[in-house]
């Protein structure tokens, strides 16, 4: 019998909405596309920017935090690895509020990435301690309640985070 | 083809105290020296990302005008921004590409495509409103002035050389006064 409980994609909207997040900066992933990607292409309060390409994402982020429009970039762990220089320059070298979320596609639901036995998974943990960017899991369905407090104090702040989604959102 | 500070001087007649521009390498660097302005967007970071920060400021700004200097071999980087922008529509966002056929401040390599490309035929596949193709300083200063008065995503490829070079002054562009600066000029906060 399967005893895992899944984060809930409303509640992470509900915190978007609550940090101030005004648009979403996204190329679809399968481990958020129901739960929270196709939601939130239908919500009113928030804008989707269908990119090409993730690193445009991290610019466009960027770019708006000038002003304090916040937003989010949702990707999978591919387009975190395609957007590294990006990521180096202008969320590490400029220190600015590049928050990101990315769907660990392919990972098993128990495990922590750095446990997953799928090696596209297992380095991500490394290669963000590797560049210093700051990062947490959301896996359990408590682990989204934190997530207001951590864009906030990125915007006060001015660093950038990555959200590790863990665990498929449920719609 | 046009001497690319003769087309700056001529464009910035056009740039009003509230417009952002944000120009990438050589182009930057003659900018700054031609039309030194708190809303200069220099940090750009990482090659091919300017069209990108362009669209993100318009977005973010849509009371002000957004004016993006692009590079032909930055724009090759990063081509599926052309579609980005063609779907988010911000009528705010000017984009022009410095069309030169080479990778200049890296030694002047050409770029694939460089002679055969027409990038305003795929801005205007992509869903850019007004699209331009520019090669002589005359035609230039006859588009300027209705250029700005029409709605974007308006896009313009200037088939260009170098004119005057300027300092390539990469420790300002990369400072954070320079992006503290350009903070306060936008936010009108210390």
């Amino acid at each position: 019998m399967n005893t895992l409980a899944y984060p809930s994609g409303k509640h992470i909207i509900k915190q978007f909405l609550a940090a101030r997040i005004q648009f979403i900066a996204s190329l679809p992933d399968i481990v958020t596309s129901s739960g929270l990607l196709w939601p939130i292409s239908h919500h009113k309060e928030l804008e989707l920017i269908r990119i090409c390409k993730e690193d445009e994402g991290v610019s466009i982020c960027a770019a708006m935090s000038y002003n304090d429009t916040r937003a989010v970039l949702l990707m999978q762990q591919t387009g975190l690895m395609d957007s590294l220089n990006a990521i180096r320059a202008l969320a590490m070298d400029y220190q600015l509020p590049v928050v990101m979320m990315v769907g660990l596609q392919g990972k098993e639901p128990e495990p922590k990435p750095e446990e997953s036995n799928v090696y596209g998974v297992r380095i991500i943990p490394s290669v963000l301690n590797a560049m210093s960017v700051p990062y947490s899991l959301i896996q359990e369905p408590d682990d989204v309640f934190e997530i207001k407090d951590i864009i906030d104090a990125c915007y006060r702040n001015s660093k950038p985070h990555v959200f590790l989604v863990g665990r498929t959102p449920l719609a | 083809m046009i001497p690319r500070d003769q087309a700056l001087i001529r464009m910035g007649g056009f740039i009003a105290d509230e417009d952002i521009v944000v120009a990438v390498y050589q182009t930057l660097f003659d900018w700054m020296e031609i039309k030194p302005r708190v809303l200069n967007y220099v940090a750009t970071g990482a090659m091919g990302q300017a069209s990108s920060h362009g669209l993100g400021l318009a977005l973010a700004n849509p009371e002000r005008k957004v004016f993006v200097f692009d590079g032909d071999g930055s724009l090759l980087m990063n081509l599926g921004a052309l579609a980005t922008i063609g779907e988010a529509s911000p009528t705010n966002l000017f984009h022009f590409v410095f069309a030169n056929g080479t990778y200049e401040v890296n030694g002047e390599h050409p770029i694939p495509g460089g002679k055969t490309i027409e990038f305003e035929k795929i801005a205007q596949a992509c869903g850019y409103r007004q699209t331009f193709k520019v090669s002589s300083l005359v035609k230039l200063e006859k588009l300027l002035p209705d250029l700005f008065t029409k709605k974007g995503p308006t896009f313009v490829a200037l088939k260009i050389v170098p004119g005057k070079q300027y300092p390539r002054r990469y420790d300002f562009i990369h400072s954070p006064e320079a992006r503290e600066n350009f903070r306060r000029a936008l936010t009108g906060k210390p």
